[in-house]
């Protein structure tokens, strides 16, 4: 690796440096993932510009209309043990507490975690579930990006050259909402979950979104549809396999991946529902 | 490559070094600053043996760029000790309750655990195993680990 460090200490700078410097410059939050990125070679800048110096993006705050609004260089550490988060939904909380180990979560922000865009990735399927927005940043001023959607491929996102996430906003949910997030973990060679499933059920709406069964987070469609109609949660899963589409890796063949995706989706709504 | 001046403390110590941009703290504690307890396992942050804590926070030392130091308080398992060389009660209890045997993930185990007892000073089952379970050990099978750090926490021997 040899790259220039930028430490800029407002929003504006870092949005300049990443202008000036183009396609050569990678942000760099807690730097867990791009550390072994550059580590590996996968990723060479020519210039890094560190994001740790914007406090403005720091903070858990709460609307007036119930909003709760997470900013990106908040860590999984913070973010799992924030009592506005936890109030907000506690299997959120939860979720952020789920992530690899206690070292990670201290230094890993969840800005960062989206943008890296793993599609085994704890938060993104809770958030899918809840669903959350983006606020993202860029010299043109800022835009809303649904987090539905904002994951286009393993590794890639909607994301324009030299934007930044802001903030993550997750909207309020209806009084007596159900939320929960299941890990399946069969395999620890890694801490990414063979198949996780978030579900909520809020104000009469369910969401179902998945991780690890596709080339990104995703939502159960085919399954919320089923729900909606009235099926039995035994036969509203049937349809996630029309959702997902693993692939054989070392955490599970595709194969096993549909069944404990039909298993564990059923387990989750029983759990929201039930 | 830029380079940059970082002003930091190590175990109470005020630093200065010179670090360029790709510097990660693991290798600048091991190679620039004699503090070799802190080892490098698997360079990838998980097997836990490079485990420090910045700012009293338990991080990885092989993901943590070196950039991201400065102004803060470096804690490596050589600081664990008093000034007069008297072992920590938690260094104690694994020497008591066999909590190491060939030694290589303990400096990690000892540092991760200090951090769990000061953020709770009398951990459950439940807490040590979610705490702890990022420093892997090959020899001990954790039963002692576990022992220590429930010694040191207080709990009945």
């Amino acid at each position: 690796m040899s790259y220039d460090f930028h430490a800029p200490t407002a929003l504006a700078e870092a949005l300049e440096l990443a202008a000036a410097y183009g396609e050569d410059a990678h942000f760099m939050a807690g730097g867990t993932s791009l550390v072994l990125l550059m580590g590996q070679g996968l990723v060479r800048p020519g210039h890094v510009v560190g994001l740790r110096g914007l406090t403005e993006l720091r903070g858990i705050t709460k609307d007036a209309d119930g909003t709760l609004r997470i900013g990106a260089l908040v860590t999984h550490r913070e973010a799992e043990r924030s009592p506005e988060v936890r109030a907000h939904c506690t299997a959120l909380g939860d979720t952020f507490g789920h992530v690899a180990t206690v070292r990670i979560r201290n230094q890993a922000t969840l800005g960062g975690n989206l943008v890296h865009a793993d599609p085994a990735q704890d938060p993104p399927p809770m958030l899918l579930a809840l669903d959350a927005s983006l606020s993202v940043a860029s010299r043109s001023g800022e835009r809303s990006v649904a987090l539905d959607g904002f994951f286009t491929d393993t590794f890639a996102t909607a994301l324009e050259p030299g934007e930044i996430v802001r903030e993550i906003r997750v909207p309020p949910l209806a009084t007596g909402a159900r939320a929960c997030y299941l890990k399946f973990l069969p395999r620890t060679a890694d801490d990414y979950a063979t198949v996780s499933v978030a579900a909520v059920a809020s104000g009469g709406i369910v969401r179902v979104a998945l991780g690890g069964v596709g080339p990104t987070p995703l939502r159960a469609r085919a399954v919320e549809r089923a729900i909606a109609s009235g099926a039995a949660i035994g036969d509203a899963v049937a349809a996630v396999v029309d959702d997902i589409d693993p692939l054989d890796d070392g955490r599970g063949s595709a194969a096993y991946k549909r069944t404990m995706a039909r298993v564990w989706t059923a387990r989750a709504l029983r759990e929201v529902l039930g | 490559m830029s380079v940059h001046r970082i002003r930091f403390t190590l175990n109470g110590e005020p630093r200065e070094v010179t670090a360029s941009a790709d510097r990660l703290l693991v290798d600048l504690l091991r190679d620039d600053l004699g503090a070799t307890g802190t080892k490098k396992g698997c360079a990838v942050g998980v097997c836990g043996s490079c485990s420090v804590l910045v700012n009293g926070e338990l991080v990885s030392a092989c993901l943590y760029p070196v950039v991201y130091v400065d102004g803060a308080a470096v804690t490596t398992v050589e600081g664990l000790a008093s000034p007069d060389g008297s072992l920590a009660p938690l260094q104690e209890a694994f020497i008591v309750h066999g909590g190491f045997q060939c030694g290589i993930c303990t400096p990690g185990q000892l540092v991760a655990a200090t951090a769990l007892l000061a953020e709770r000073p009398r951990p459950s089952e439940r807490d040590i195993s979610r705490w702890m379970m990022g420093n892997i050990c090959r020899c001990t099978g954790y039963a002692g680990i576990r022992q220590a750090i429930r010694a040191a926490g207080g709990d009945r021997p």
